[in-house]
């Protein structure tokens, strides 16, 4: 599958985190940037972050011109990836619905549609009649929050998360870059505010640039170089239950009633729910949480009612103040944070790697990401995406 | 689920409480002195340590009333609460079982509040 070399003592680029995230930006510095000499150094093992606790949601319906430019860029990417890395990441474009359940969610819901259509996204707004038709077994009406519509984007699915890591350090690993795990960063060392390499379990490697994707515990990594970041860590929950025979094909989403489910290839149904209100890096979450959404589950879809769930988990996130990642250069030089995904990163993975690598490999933003800079904290000019991140947090 | 202990009413449950975010931020003294930078490091940007936090609750089914906590974020330990307006200890005071530092457990992620004996 991959090589598993012994550390070297220098390295011109080292990624820190070997999720999908990370494994796929030293992909494509590898592969379009020809960049050599690369190493992505992991605490765990490949994908044992939130790339293998996610729900696998692909979508691209956001609200504003940059979200959607971002996240449609990524799902263009995911189209060919298995291609791409003659690796099967299972991508199933099977459509995402995101429900509204009262006035508001109906008007906003339409305002994204719209907007989502101007942005060239296959978005559709669907009435409870196509709704019922796409999902036989909800129940749209008999119910405390009725289903009043939907957004539709068909072009939606989901994918096998574990195979993205593997696909891509399989082909960062042929173009020669060294995936080191079980090797924990504990510190970031700086030099006269330039980067001067990392400490860790496995003694200390000196490198020239740093890119820095480590999800829940970035801040904490970022605070050992000096630089604050604008994330709050989270616990954020999912469970699957026993494998059944196919009943829903498509994967629904309710932001208001905080329900969202999916069915895996194996069978078994894929329920995500929200996260904690408080900070912590406990990857379990409260059970109020997933009582919640068990709740809003059973109520939506009645003949779940006596489902066992087979694993429940967390996964720690860390959420922006305007629930839009960071994907930026900050004041220490050479050293690149990808971050702030917050509950909804796993569909961003090909386009995260693939412009945080540019933004490494060029010390400049591509025009996609530019507008998610550490800069805009300071400018005033957020990316609000609450509404189109569909987990209230 | 936590079990919080209201400086008011006692040992409740954590679903009668709302947490409001980090503790202890001041702000800006000359308003209009201030950088946008400093504004950014008041309005967004707030600590996020993996180990002793400290923190703002309120009691929002209970007595309604704001009180601080120190809470231990990689055990989800609550450690102390004290009334708003009481000096907080400092962070010497509380020991960080944890031995990495960026927090990790030798085994488990950080699921030893429930491993005690």
């Amino acid at each position: 599958m991959w090589r598993s070399p012994e550390p070297r003592k220098f390295y011109d680029i080292i990624i820190v985190g070997g999720g999908g995230h990370g494994l796929g930006t030293a992909y494509y510095l590898a592969k379009e940037h020809g960049l050599k000499n690369i190493a992505v150094i992991e605490k765990g093992w490949l994908g044992s972050g939130n790339t293998g606790r996610n729900t696998t949601i692909i979508r691209s319906n956001y609200l504003w011109d940059e979200s959607a430019h971002l996240y449609d860029h990524s799902l263009k990417l995911w189209e060919n990836l298995s291609t791409e890395l003659n690796y099967n990441v299972m991508f199933s474009q099977r459509g995402v619905l995101n429900l509204a359940h009262n006035e508001h969610d109906i008007k906003e819901i339409k305002r994204r549609v719209s907007a989502n259509q101007l942005n060239g996204i296959d978005s559709h707004w669907a009435d409870p009649k196509e709704i019922k038709k796409l999902v036989p077994i909800m129940n749209i009406n008999n119910c405390r929050y009725p289903v009043l519509g939907a957004s539709f984007q068909p072009r939606g699915g989901v994918a096998r998360h574990d195979a993205v890591a593997w696909g891509y350090a399989m082909r960062a690993d042929e173009l020669g870059v060294d995936v080191i795990q079980n090797c924990e960063v504990k510190k970031i060392r700086t030099k006269n505010g330039k980067v001067h390499g990392v400490e860790t379990t496995r003694g200390i490697i000196r490198a020239k640039r740093i890119g820095v994707v480590a999800s829940g515990h970035t801040s904490v990594l970022a605070e050992t170089a000096g630089v604050r970041l604008p994330l709050q860590s989270k616990p954020l929950q999912a469970l699957v239950s026993e494998p059944i025979k196919p009943v829903i094909n498509t994967v629904v989403m309710s932001n208001a009633v905080h329900a969202y489910v999916s069915q895996s290839d194996k069978g078994e149904l894929v329920i995500g729910a929200g996260t904690d209100g408080y900070n912590s890096f406990t990857q379990r979450g409260g059970y109020n949480i997933i009582e919640d959404t068990i709740r809003s589950i059973v109520e939506l879809y009645p003949i779940f009612g006596k489902m066992k769930m087979l694993r429940q988990w967390g996964g720690i996130v860390d959420i922006c103040p305007d629930a839009s990642p960071i994907i930026s250069k900050c004041e220490v030089e050479g050293l690149y944070f990808n971050c702030g995904w917050g509950t909804g990163g796993f569909k961003a993975t090909p386009g995260s790697a693939n412009l945080f690598a540019h933004t490494i490999a060029k010390d400049k933003a591509h025009s996609i990401n530019a507008p998610f800079s550490l800069e805009r904290f300071v400018s005033g000019r957020l990316v609000d995406e609450h509404g189109a991140a569909a987990v209230a947090h | 689920m936590l079990l919080i202990k209201c400086p008011y009413c006692g040992e409740r449950d954590q679903s009668e409480f709302t947490n409001g975010g980090e503790a202890h931020v001041t702000r800006p003294k000359n308003p209009e002195q201030v950088t946008d930078r400093e504004w950014a490091e008041y309005v967004f940007i707030r600590s996020n340590p993996k180990g002793i936090y400290y923190e703002r609750w309120v009691h929002s089914h209970g007595c309604k009333k704001w009180f601080n906590a120190v809470r231990n974020t990689s055990t989800d330990e609550i450690l102390l609460t004290y009334k708003i307006g009481e000096t907080p200890p400092p962070i010497k005071k509380f020991q960080n079982t944890l031995k990495s530092p960026s927090g990790e457990p030798d085994v488990g992620s950080g699921n030893f509040t429930v491993k005690k004996p």
